[in-house]
């Protein structure tokens, strides 16, 4: 799993990489109330909007970490967007990407890495 | 406190702070050809007498609607409202208070727009209803783009029975969206037209009912049509009374609700300012534009009121709001509620009867004038007749007879070919005598 400055996650297998935000994320925005999920067949690059995360406090737009194709997207967040408060780095995830460019991910901070800068805030 | 104009030596100093020879250097930077050399030709200052005569003068120039008979719709109607919707809408709480920025401090206000969420929603047959929009058209541009927002799609179609000032006004705002307008063109029975025009890249359709021409349309078929094609069906009105006697825009599968609300509690008013309605599916509601007010209960358990779902508004959005909006037509919106809670729905449709009553009265009377043709055939309080010549210049002569003979088509859309047809709304203002005395000005002025 790799994290972003903007506190998404993503973690890889083979090469759809599935996307979310952090704990760290999910706490501060609060009670999450709604998720807007990026359409299917989408094309987009590392740090444009994929996703829009509403709760209690706020509206945030969720970036995409990585370039790709949306492949998949969390229809369960319709009904129950607390999924992103209770399980913010497993099931709270928001789409999946077919990626095409490796080295992209390997860019991206590991946990050790994003823990530090967290600790810099 | 006096308003105290700057002299020439304080635009001197000020000029000279910023390094400016003159008022007009400041203005270089606007290319000449969209100057003006010189100022307006403007009458200068006067004393108050000599202005209250010149603004009688003009005054004296207007010919209100109740001054004799008054047969124009297409748009805006001349209804009875009743005193108690004026005298209640100038208490100070209602009349001075602007749109709520602090909402919940203002329980009142937003009760009334509660309420007249509820009435909307319930005239429209729609599960949503927000706190107001500008008018007709701009709701119906509202729709247009919440319609992209909903399919994701920039592809609008209007149809040939739309107002034209409303498909005028959807392109101006919608065209900066990037949304593709498709306009078809002005016809009198096709609103099952706009089902040829659907495509993959359609994000709705746009009907109206009763059309611009009065003509009422089941749409079902429309709704079916779209969805199949997985775009909206939008239904616009623009005569709200309709509600009372016509199969609502929900029934019939419309997906976005809009219409024009000055029918109920708003006088004509110059053309403005008037009240839009808008109401969606409540799958929709978070694509929807501007305020919403929702129903909840306090710490306590109390019942209170609230403005919702505003993450979808500007102030918080930003750019990405789901529009500009951010007020709402609250006195008028007020003006309507309390007309709706007047007449009740019992009062509503006994409204809507008497309408379509005289509208039918109206049509038989002008169908028997010699060389007028009724085109209208299915309406509930407007038609559209073909006269035997240009209808502008008729309504231009009967205006002489003291009749306000209806809109001419050519009017609202010139150089559509329908120069001979002229709008004609009855309402239950009309009198027997009015339509008597138009169709006897008509006899003498077409032949």
């Amino acid at each position: 799993m790799r994290f972003t400055k903007d506190h998404e996650w993503v973690e890889l297998s083979g090469d759809i990489a599935t996307v979310g935000i952090t704990a760290y994320a999910a706490e501060q925005l609060g009670d999450v109330v709604f998720v807007e999920t990026p359409e299917m067949g989408r094309a987009v690059k590392a740090g444009d909007a994929l996703a829009v995360v509403e709760s209690v406090k706020a509206a945030s737009d969720v970036y995409a970490p990585i370039s790709g194709q949306v492949v998949a997207a969390n229809a369960a967040l319709a009904e129950a967007p607390d999924t992103v408060n209770a399980q913010p780095e497993g099931a709270g995830w928001f789409a999946k990407l077919k990626i095409t460019d490796l080295a992209e991910f390997e860019t991206l901070m590991d946990r050790d890495a994003y823990q530090a800068f967290l600790g810099s805030l | 406190m006096r308003y105290l104009p700057l002299s020439d030596l304080d635009r001197a100093e000020m000029l000279g702070v910023i390094g400016a020879k003159s008022i007009d250097d400041l203005f270089v930077d606007v290319p000449a050809a969209a100057r003006r050399p010189k100022l307006f030709d403007l009458p200068l200052h006067a004393g108050e007498m000599e202005v209250e005569r010149t603004m009688a003068r003009l005054a004296g120039l207007n010919r209100p609607a109740g001054a004799g008979p008054f047969f124009c719709g297409a748009g805006a109607y001349r209804h009875h409202v009743p005193a108690t919707v004026d005298h209640l809408i100038q208490r100070s709480e209602f009349l001075t208070s602007y749109t709520p920025y602090q909402p919940e401090i203002a329980q009142g206000t937003l009760q009334v727009l509660f309420e007249f969420q509820t009435q909307v929603a319930a005239l429209t047959g729609m599960q949503v209803a927000n706190a107001s929009m500008y008018d007709g058209s701009t709701a119906t541009a509202e729709a247009v783009m919440m319609a992209q927002r909903v399919t994701r799609r920039s592809r609008a179609v209007l149809s040939g029975g739309l107002h034209p000032h409303y498909g005028a006004v959807t392109q101006t705002i919608a065209h900066a969206e990037g949304m593709q307008i498709v306009r078809l063109a002005s016809a009198i029975d096709a609103e099952a037209a706009v089902i040829q025009a659907i495509d993959a890249d359609t994000a709705c359709v746009v009907v109206q009912n009763p059309n611009v021409f009065g003509v009422v349309t089941d749409l079902t078929p429309i709704a079916a049509a779209a969805h199949a094609a997985g775009a909206l069906m939008v239904v616009v009105t623009t005569e709200a009374v309709s509600f009372g006697l016509i199969r609502s825009p929900g029934e019939m599968g419309a997906d976005i609700a809009v219409a024009e609300g000055q029918s109920i509690g708003n006088g004509l008013n110059f053309g403005g300012p008037y009240v839009g309605l808008f109401a969606a599916r409540e799958k929709h509601v978070r694509q929807m534009p501007g305020r919403l007010c929702g129903e909840t209960v306090d710490a306590e358990g109390r019942r209170g009121f609230v403005l919702t779902l505003s993450t979808r508004e500007q102030h918080i959005r930003r750019e990405k709001a789901t529009s500009n909006i951010c007020t709402n037509a609250g006195l008028c919106a007020l003006a309507f509620s309390i007309h709706m809670s007047l007449l009740g729905e019992a009062g509503l449709r006994r409204l809507a009867a008497l309408n379509h009553s005289r509208a039918r009265e109206l049509a038989a009377a002008v169908a028997a004038v010699p060389g007028v043709t009724v085109l209208t055939p299915r309406f509930f309080n407007e038609i559209a007749v073909r006269l035997p010549g240009d209808a502008a210049a008729a309504v231009e002569a009967l205006l002489a007879d003291g009749i306000v003979a209806g809109v001419p088509f050519s009017r609202l859309e010139p150089g559509a070919g329908l120069d001979d047809v002229l709008l004609l709304a009855a309402t239950e203002t009309t009198t027997s005598e009015d339509i008597a005395a138009l169709t006897a000005a008509l006899t003498r002025r077409t032949h």
